[in-house]
């Protein structure tokens, strides 16, 4: 079983909309497959089809050797899944959560129970085990939505944008809590918007965008494929700044980036730096800072989409920007209350809005 | 890890599951719905306090206006109100369940290698515990206030297994709404709007023949009118055989009509 994870050609419609169109992945085992893109992107409903909550309309794909649709019942066994909700019984406490989960795979309930005590354990959640979810914070939720996936032990799990809506905190220990599963040799699909957390977990990302794979590869390889370097000047004078990005829009022949009292420009062609340089010498201008580095992800993200990728969790409304992704799979009810449109024009006004983004 | 995992949990999963499991799978999942109760007075309070309300309301403030003295009324609306909660129950069934999709414990129970069918059995399972719960209180209270079962202890425990018979036909509903209705609170609105006027046309908690003519042909028909006789035959005496009929024929149309349809549905989103 060379791959945990395999999928090919994976099509899914919502009438017009297309939410999936040809997807392609395969995961080996015991690594992460960070998998990257916007709102909308068909993240969510990949992953619910690969947990077999969603049957594909073409193509096929399988966990863990078993496919999941003809074999949905096998791959459930394998798998964990945590979604972008906390999906926690709020009325039972942390410990009931996780023992109903327990018994529910056929532990005894001696052996549920001490399963639980293992997971709050581990997730710093034992004092609160006997206190009603309702009363968690953000942060807490998600981890014991995490600790009821890792219940059964999974192979494989799929963590679906796990940090959306997390303080940077709770993000990072999140983060930790995922190196420590790998390092138990669990096979992890992780979904996010956020290029950081791919760059920090995964071993190798897709780029999803409109429903297909529009770049794969490590994190370096990603970098250095789309568009090569990045140049960095800082004027030491601020003032010089706007001088500084015209002599570079002038070398390179495009609008550079001004922020921040820096001016960055992608670098196709090393050549063009000291070009740069020179000219900048002969108007006097002194840069304290001056580099030339690989692209980050987010340029990456940039250049393959057209777009940026959100740096930062924008606020709560990104659930709701999701909602392509949950409406395909026919969940989220609020997103369908307040447009009170179909399906397909729901998908479509998503796409609408991830446009005014870029 | 990999060594403690075959140690702790039963052999990898095979096509199916069994009998066994699955009953075993619901009855955990019935545990989940009623140790909630536990947790959540207000729920607790919501199912005890509501019926009781109606009931002094009911009997209090209008029983001396329908049927002259207050303790009249009560032997004649209590299996009324009876009929009503039961209806209204119903919907808890959808609710819940609405909630669980809402809130994605409902994916997370279907990634979940157990049966199909236990998140919604189990779920059904518990509402009827609670409806038994209800229908105790009632009826407890009732007596506490003056209420008089004057046909048998059969008599009450027939009364009983109707409701819960009418409820379970309607469960079927309850899962089509749940399953279909945008959020929980949109669930409680579509209970409201039909449950009460339902209830209110039919001879659950006046005699209908005060009604005006039209009112009263509606009445007739209105389902119920049956079910409210025959309780109340059941409980205080009167024809029993002809309304429950009736009834138990209206829970089968619903069975006929409900179940393919919330099927249905629950297969292509389940």
């Amino acid at each position: 079983m060379p791959y945990a994870i395999e999928a090919e050609g994976l099509v899914k419609r919502y009438g017009e909309t297309t939410a999936l169109d040809g997807v392609d992945l395969a995961v080996r085992q015991g690594m992460l497959l960070g998998v990257l893109g916007p709102n909308g992107a068909g993240k969510t409903t990949a992953v619910r089809i690969l947990a077999t909550l969603l049957r594909p309309d073409a193509g096929r794909a399988a966990v863990g050797g078993f496919d999941v649709v003809t074999d949905a019942h096998r791959v459930r066994s394998l798998i964990g899944l945590t979604g972008q909700y906390a999906a926690v019984d709020e009325m039972l406490t942390g410990v009931e959560n996780l023992v109903m989960i327990g018994r529910l795979l056929g532990l005894s309930r001696r052996e549920a129970k001490r399963r639980a005590g293992e997971l709050l354990d581990r997730f710093s959640l034992s004092e609160a085990g006997g206190r009603a979810a309702k009363t968690y914070s953000g942060g807490m939720r998600r981890r014991l939505d995490l600790a009821a996936s890792l219940v059964g032990r999974p192979q494989v799990l799929f963590l679906d944008e796990p940090t959306t809506g997390l303080d940077p905190r709770s993000r990072t220990e999140l983060w930790d809590v995922v190196r420590g599963l790998m390092a138990d040799g669990v096979t992890v699909l992780l979904t996010t918007q956020y290029l950081e957390e791919a760059d920090q977990l995964a071993d190798s990302i897709v780029v999803f965008d409109r429903g297909t794979v529009i770049a794969s590869g490590t994190s370096d390889e990603l970098k250095s494929a789309s568009g090569g370097q990045v140049l960095e000047v800082r004027p030491a004078e601020e003032d010089r700044l706007d001088l500084a990005a015209q002599v570079i829009a002038e070398v390179i022949g495009a609008a550079p980036e001004v922020s921040g009292g820096r001016v960055t420009a992608p670098v196709h062609d090393p050549a063009v730096v000291p070009a740069i340089v020179r000219r900048l010498d002969d108007l006097g201008i002194v840069a304290s800072e001056l580099s030339l580095r690989k692209s980050s992800l987010d340029e990456v993200f940039l250049a393959l989409t057209g777009h940026r990728a959100e740096s930062e969790p924008a606020d709560h409304d990104s659930a709701d920007h999701d909602s392509a992704d949950h409406d395909s799979a026919d969940r989220d009810k609020t997103g369908r209350d307040k447009t009170g449109r179909g399906k397909g024009d729901r998908g479509k006004g998503d796409r609408d809005k991830q446009e005014a983004y870029a | 890890m990999t060594a403690m995992t075959t140690a702790t949990l039963p052999a990898a999963a095979g096509r199916r599951v069994g009998l066994g499991a699955t009953l075993r799978q619901t009855a955990t999942l019935a545990w989940r719905s009623l140790v909630q109760v536990k947790h959540n007075p207000w729920e607790l309070l919501d199912l005890s306090i509501q019926p009781i309300m109606f009931l002094l309301l009911f009997t209090y403030v209008f029983g001396g206006a329908i049927s002259g003295s207050t303790g009249d009324y009560l032997q004649f609306a209590l299996p009324g109100l009876l009929v009503q909660n039961a209806l209204f129950y119903t919907l808890s069934t959808a609710i819940g369940l609405n909630t669980d999709i809402t809130k994605g414990v409902f994916d997370r129970l279907r990634s979940l290698p157990i049966a199909r069918t236990a998140p919604l059995a189990g779920r059904i399972l518990a509402d009827t515990f609670k409806q038994v719960w209800a229908f105790a209180l009632l009826v407890g209270f009732g007596m506490v206030l003056g209420f008089r079962v004057t046909t048998s202890v059969a008599g009450l425990l027939g009364a009983l297994a109707l409701l819960v018979v009418v409820a379970l036909a309607m469960a079927w509903m309850s899962v089509l709404i749940g399953l279909k209705a945008s959020s929980p609170e949109k669930v409680q609105m579509i209970a409201f709007s039909t449950m009460m006027p339902l209830t209110f046309t039919s001879s659950a908690l006046v005699p209908s023949d005060t009604f005006p003519g039209w009112l009263e042909a509606w009445s007739d028909v209105n389902p119920v009118t049956h079910l409210a006789d025959a309780i109340r035959g059941l409980l205080i005496g009167g024809e029993v055989a002809g309304p429950a009929g009736v009834s138990l024929l209206w829970s089968a149309g619903f069975v006929l009509v409900f179940a393919p349809l919330a099927i249905r549905v629950f297969r292509t989103t389940a």
